[in-house]
């Protein structure tokens, strides 16, 4: 600043603009380049030893393939998608359209809102260790499906809810008085018409709650643990359940260099997942977006 | 004709109890997250209680953390039986979890504002829009792999290349000689710990705040642009002001994800309980203790280890319940007042 300071201060203030001009652009590198080379990272370290089998071979040990983990972590997010999705999902159309809105205009739910926000930044490891100590150990679970369903449905059903609720948000009223202009009860203009307008933005934030929940390992060290085993029948008592993000966190310090592979190969195959939900639900905005402008909104 | 009457009767206490299901459902959902909570805050206090009533407050205060001799014998302190020895305080641990937070803010606010302003007010749509998909890829990247890449990538680079020339010529003054002395060889530790927390919440700070610059009305812009204002004039005089409790809302709650994210700071943060001598040594977070230390807590036969963790959680949970109802009176307060402003 201070070779600066002698200048004209027009010529200081266009030097400050230009400096600024350059900085945000500086910044958005910061953003993109780190995203970019996670996930090159990735790709360079798993895919030059990528072998198929490993789709198809259980974990042994530090060692094999990874089929438990992937059946696993597919089981967990359709639990995840049956139990917060329905929750959170009744919860978000609960905020939107059931509850009143109370005398002072302000919106309704203070205190409940007010959990699910809390709740929403609360930290994953303590909601993993309380799911451990009442779940695992109290109820005599042990390490399985569902006290990890049950920690992981907790941390994304507040996400859910809200996602939900700003989707049916933006329903236009008007949809709503005119069901009910044409005798429609509350359910039914529920069903078929505030909740098939409002569907695309719902699912878009299911998906996304998919992406987290399939992306987490603090919750689930404690709660599900690992097994070698593929997942069987049973939600409790199965010793042990397997998910793509335990391989990573573990494997990558084990002394045999087929853990490191398995422990790339595991995190390729959480991004490919990620990018997929994140595409998925890119592709369902658009095309919402496109029909709602062809009708002439 | 009474028939009639009689199947009405019936289609209208069908309509009626649909809703009534409806409601009640809604109203059990609701409240799911507020029983959680509870849920939550009952298991960490009934498992702490005997680890809150023998550690006291030196548990804030200590900096000892020792589990005490396994061999040894069993002491009854205040009726709690603990191993002989042990003796635990976390205000390292603590410390070390608002560090790397705070370096985490400092790195992420101004990349997360700045990218934002070139999304929205540089950049043509064409261009933006791909690139703003980055940042929900970045959000959406699992947090273990991002610490495996942080632990494996970046942390041995900056160890390398950036952190030693920073360690040698940093000046020798108080506060500044915080950033001098030995550097870790793998690069894990503080610094790294707080650079890989900071990448992880820009997606949070930076989307909110390029939609909250969305949401800035163009004329406020044009007319200072017209009376000849640079850019960062614009920004720093009309487009920031406009949306700054909104900025400084989703900045508290990245700090809030920051101080809770384990899996990635147990990687990269080198695991080591006590304080940092500089900011290039080992460290740990309460979340990261938890995690790695849960595991040799169970071989404690009397228990005392695992509601110490218990204890160290709360610890946790409290200031993230805090940050949490801060944020979100700072946001209920910006929206109160200006234009629908906020996270939505």
């Amino acid at each position: 600043m201070s070779t600066t300071q002698g200048l004209h201060p027009n010529r200081r203030r266009k030097i400050t603009g230009i400096g600024f001009r350059v900085g945000t652009y500086l910044a958005l590198l910061l953003v993109v380049g780190p995203a970019l080379w996670v996930l090159l990272g990735v790709v360079v370290r798993a895919v030059p030893h990528w072998q198929w089998s490993v789709l198809t071979t259980p974990t042994k040990g530090t060692t094999g393939g990874l089929e438990n983990a992937i059946v696993g972590t597919l089981v967990i997010m359709l639990g995840v998608l049956i139990l917060a999705g329905s929750i959170g999902v009744l919860a978000g159309i609960h905020l939107s359209e059931l509850a009143k809105p109370r005398r002072n205009g302000k919106a309704s739910g203070g205190l409940l809102r007010t959990a699910s926000d809390v709740l929403s930044g609360f930290p994953s490891i303590v909601l993993g260790y309380c799911g451990y100590v009442a779940l695992v150990v109290g109820l005599h679970w042990g390490f399985s499906l569902l006290p990890a369903l049950i920690i992981l449905s907790i941390m994304v059903i507040p996400y859910i809810a809200k996602s939900t609720e700003s989707a049916l948000r933006q329903v236009p009223d008007n949809y709503r008085e005119g069901a009910a202009a044409l005798g429609m009860s509350m359910g039914y203009s529920l069903r078929k018409v505030v909740l098939k307008t409002a569907l695309p933005g719902i699912v878009t934030g299911l998906l996304i709650a998919l992406a987290i929940a399939s992306g987490e390992t603090a919750p689930l060290i404690y709660t599900a643990n690992f097994t070698n085993a593929l997942p069987g029948a049973s939600l409790i008592h199965s010793q042990g359940f397997a998910y793509l993000t335990y391989p990573v966190y573990t494997f990558y310090n084990q002394p045999n260099v087929q853990a490191h592979y398995i422990a790339y190969d595991a995190a390729l195959l959480l991004v490919v997942i990620v990018l997929l939900l994140l595409v998925i639900s890119r592709i369902i905005v658009a095309r919402t977006q496109r029909y709602s402008e062809s009708r002439g909104r | 004709m009474r028939s009639g009457r009689f199947l009405r009767r019936i289609a209208d206490g069908a309509r009626a109890s649909e809703e009534g299901i409806w409601k009640v459902a809604g109203r059990v959902a609701v409240t799911l997250p507020l029983v959680a909570l509870a849920f939550a805050l009952t298991v960490l206090l009934v498992k702490g209680y005997p680890a809150i009533k023998v550690n006291g407050w030196k548990f804030l205060t200590g900096t000892t953390w020792n589990y005490g001799s396994g061999y040894g014998a069993t002491i009854h302190t205040d009726g709690v039986a603990h191993p002989q020895g042990s003796s635990f305080g976390a205000l390292a641990i603590i410390s070390g979890t608002l560090q790397s937070s705070a370096i985490a803010l400092i790195v992420a606010v101004p990349i997360s504002i700045g990218a934002a302003f070139a999304l929205t007010e540089r950049l043509p749509t064409w261009i933006s829009k791909p690139l703003g998909f980055a940042i929900e890829i970045l959000a959406g990247i699992p947090s273990v792999v991002i610490g495996l890449w942080g632990l494996l990538t970046l942390g041995p680079i900056l160890a390398r290349d950036v952190y030693p020339v920073i360690a040698n010529n940093f000046p020798d003054v108080p506060v500044l000689n915080f950033f001098r002395g030995a550097v870790s060889p793998t690069g894990q530790g503080l610094m790294t710990a707080g650079l890989v927390l900071g990448l992880m919440i820009i997606p949070i700070i930076a989307s909110t705040t390029r939609d909250l610059f969305q949401q800035v009305p163009p004329l406020p812009k044009e007319g200072a642009a017209a009376l000849g204002m640079t850019d960062w004039e614009v920004a720093h005089k009309i487009t920031i002001p406009w949306v700054r409790s909104g900025i400084i809302g989703a900045s508290v709650l990245g700090l809030g994800r920051a101080l809770g994210e384990t899996v990635a700071v147990a990687l990269v943060s080198g695991s080591f309980i006590g304080f940092a001598p500089n900011i290039f040594s080992h460290m740990t977070t309460i979340a990261a203790t938890i995690l790695t230390q849960l595991d040799g807590a169970e071989i404690d036969g009397t228990g005392f280890a695992v509601a110490t963790l218990a204890e160290l959680g709360l610890v946790l949970a409290v200031i993230s319940v805090l940050v949490n109802l801060l944020a979100r009176f700072i946001i209920g307060r910006s929206s109160a007042l200006g234009p629908s402003v906020g996270p939505n």
